[in-house]
């Protein structure tokens, strides 16, 4: 009785994305402070990926799009039942900006919030960013991504898209806000177990919070988006082409704003890695759970099994699955050593040859036809 | 209002209600920069001190585990908010009673869920309120309402470039100092268009206008602020390059402590940490 009360409470309330916005008060310090550490690396590297894709555009169009989201957030939009609700748009925000320019926008739009006009706290400001900017942004762009795949721009596969994303991303982050709310009371108590901050544990915090966003704020944040890309699909398809598009408009200088990076530190770093693959000769006995047939059929290493398994002995004949499977395939490279390399380090080194030879060849294949198809669905 | 009829609701009432929330949006603004134009306590500090004395108290309204440390914390916000004459009546509309409504009916579960020694018990609905219940509800709201009003007391007592400034000095970076005023800036632009919009399709809107065709229209409206805003951040661009704009943002900042704001820190500081060490 009491749970529905506390959801009726999100129901009932016409900002149901209020509660998203956690006021001061609700987060211990130290939650406070991790997720503004969180935050702090989103915002960091959505910078930088926004200055190097935009350069100097990115200042003026991350500000008015900021400004937009706020004025949007206090869009009242009509739902099925006589009621309204309040979307956040981070939807949108991430189809027309991408994830990172998505980040900043939501993240600046709160800010404001908070700091001019009181909504939402000070000390929860990264908590609100996490969850509502990054979170969001995140899964309303991974989701778009997914299902709208190459689709034409104007095609009902992206307001279908558009209106998964939104109503998947509110819920993301309105799950995340219930797991730090049901977190609280486990962690901060005082010695007579009272609730120093949110007094929900988990399995309140998480129904309270996710049937309001289930039901109204999902459906309006999926209302707002649906809406929005129709139009947009209409009206000025260009802003649904994403943020890099925009690099080609008159005065932006954008040409040295984002130089291709040299994979030679990659190759670098990848030659190094397989320099120190012979590192694993020193390593002595068998990696735990990598036994094969022939390990547990040998009772020396079954010692050594039953010793690093916190002294449960291991069955005394080879399990009749493992014996069945263990003639399915026979590795090329058995132990990362061809049978015809006497000494271990120079097979080691051979295996991870193949390996990343092998892995660049696959990765080039799938790059060739990629291209193929792309270039096929655009001609037609 | 219309709704009797769920499928058909008045266009007044969301179209009203939407313009209503604009209007909200900048008397507060408004009130904010009479606020902050007012000759009192706080305004006298260095826009730095404010910041970082009221900051500083919030911490200390979150560090502090003990409800008599938390009101004290409200009795010095509040002392505050008279000495900087932010009215009380405009916090009591503005944060108490919201917040008494909206953390007051979450924590009120608490009473009842929070398991302790019984208080009061009604037989008849088998519940019971607990001593500890009394105390986590009470705790929740207390803490939300003190940071709330030392938040509010900061944001009426100073205008928002100052806090932006401010914001500098605690070495936030220039970009997104300068994101954030233009920001502010466009947000009262975009109100006054989303205004307009609203109320020229108010002025066309004739009879009652289904659910669904009231938000295809929210939508349309909120389309047309995007295409706007992205021509309009396009606009601000230019002229930021016509201004001579290469990427680089110098902000100006030309506050001076006097002695006085060392001893309004001082005094700032040393209540917040007495809090932390009585509510500890």
């Amino acid at each position: 009785m009491v749970k529905c009360f506390v959801t009726r409470r999100f129901l009932a309330s016409g900002r149901d994305d209020e509660i998203m916005h956690i006021p001061d008060g609700y987060l211990s310090p130290s939650t406070c402070a991790t997720l503004y550490l969180f935050a702090a690396s989103g915002w960091y590297a959505a910078l930088n990926r926004i200055k190097q894709l935009l350069a100097t555009r990115a200042i003026p169009l991350i500000s008015v799009f900021a400004a937009f989201s706020f004025v949007v957030m206090m869009f009242n939009v009509p739902l099925p039942g006589g009621t309204t609700g309040h979307a956040l748009g981070v939807g949108v925000a991430a189809i027309v900006l991408g994830p990172w320019g998505s980040i900043l926008a939501i993240s600046i739009a709160l800010a404001i919030q908070a700091l001019f006009f009181g909504d939402g706290g000070i000390t929860t400001l990264g908590a609100n960013c996490f969850n509502m900017a990054m979170v969001g942004s995140f899964t309303a762009y991974g989701v778009y991504r997914m299902i709208a795949a190459n689709s034409e721009l104007n095609s009902r596969r992206r307001v279908v898209a558009a209106a998964v994303a939104g109503y998947v991303s509110i819920n993301a982050a309105a799950l995340v806000t219930a797991l730090e709310f049901g977190i609280q009371p486990m962690l901060f108590h005082d010695a007579s177990g009272m609730p120093l901050y949110a007094p929900y544990p988990l399995h309140v915090a998480i129904p309270a919070m996710m049937i309001g966003h289930l039901t109204l704020a999902g459906v309006t944040e999926a209302a707002i988006s649906v809406g929005m890309v129709s139009y947009l699909q209409r009206a000025d398809v260009g802003l649904l082409r994403g943020i890099s598009s925009w690099a080609q408009t008159p005065g932006s200088n954008l040409a040295a704003g984002c130089p291709e990076r040299s994979p030679a530190r990659l190759w670098w770093a990848v030659a190094l890695l397989m320099l120190c693959t012979p590192l694993g000769v020193l390593a002595t006995g068998t990696a735990w759970g990598e036994w094969s047939a022939a390990d547990l059929a040998n009772p020396h290493k079954e010692e050594q099994i039953g010793a690093a398994s916190g002294n449960h002995a291991p069955p005394s004949s080879v399990p009749a699955g493992i014996q069945r499977l263990s003639t399915l395939w026979t590795a090329p490279f058995p132990g990362y050593a061809p049978r015809f390399i006497k000494r271990p380090i120079v097979g080691y080194l051979l295996s991870s040859m193949f390996g990343v030879g092998f892995l660049v060849l696959a990765s080039l294949l799938a790059q060739g036809v990629a291209r193929k198809w792309l270039g096929r669905t655009l001609q037609s | 209002m219309a709704r009797e009829d769920p499928a058909i609701v008045s266009r007044h009432s969301f179209l009203e209600s939407t313009l209503q929330g604009f209007t909200r949006a900048l008397s507060k603004a408004l009130q904010s920069e009479h606020a902050a134009s007012q000759p009192g306590l706080l305004q006298q500090l260095d826009p730095r001190v404010r910041v970082i004395g009221i900051l500083a108290l919030v911490i200390s309204v979150i560090l502090c585990r003990r409800l008599e440390a938390i009101a004290a914390l409200l009795a010095v916000a509040i002392a505050l908010a008279i000495a900087s004459r932010v009215s009380l009546a405009s916090l009591a509309k503005r944060v108490w009673l919201v917040i008494l409504g909206f953390s007051g009916l979450i924590a009120l579960p608490a009473l009842f869920l929070t398991p302790g020694e019984p208080l009061f018990t009604a037989p008849a609905l088998h519940l019971s309120l607990s001593v500890q219940g009394l105390r986590t509800a009470v705790l929740l709201v207390l803490r939300v309402e003190t940071a709330a009003t030392l938040t509010t007391v900061l944001v009426l007592s100073t205008a928002w470039t100052h806090i932006l400034k401010a914001l500098r000095s605690l070495h936030l970076p220039a970009e997104v100092i300068t994101m954030l005023a233009m920001t502010h800036r466009y947000v009262f632009l975009l109100i006054e268009t989303a205004n307009q919009m609203f109320e020229s399709r108010q002025s066309r809107t004739v009879g009652i206008l289904s659910a669904s065709e009231q938000r295809r229209m929210t939508a349309r409206t909120a389309g047309v602020l995007l295409s706007k805003s992205i021509e309009l951040s396009h606009d601000v661009y230019l002229a930021m390059l016509s201004r001579g704009f290469r990427g680089e943002v110098r902000l100006l900042t030309d506050f001076r402590l006097q002695p006085r704001d060392y001893v309004g820190l001082s005094a700032f500081i040393f209540t917040s940490c007495l809090a932390v060490w009585i509510g500890r």
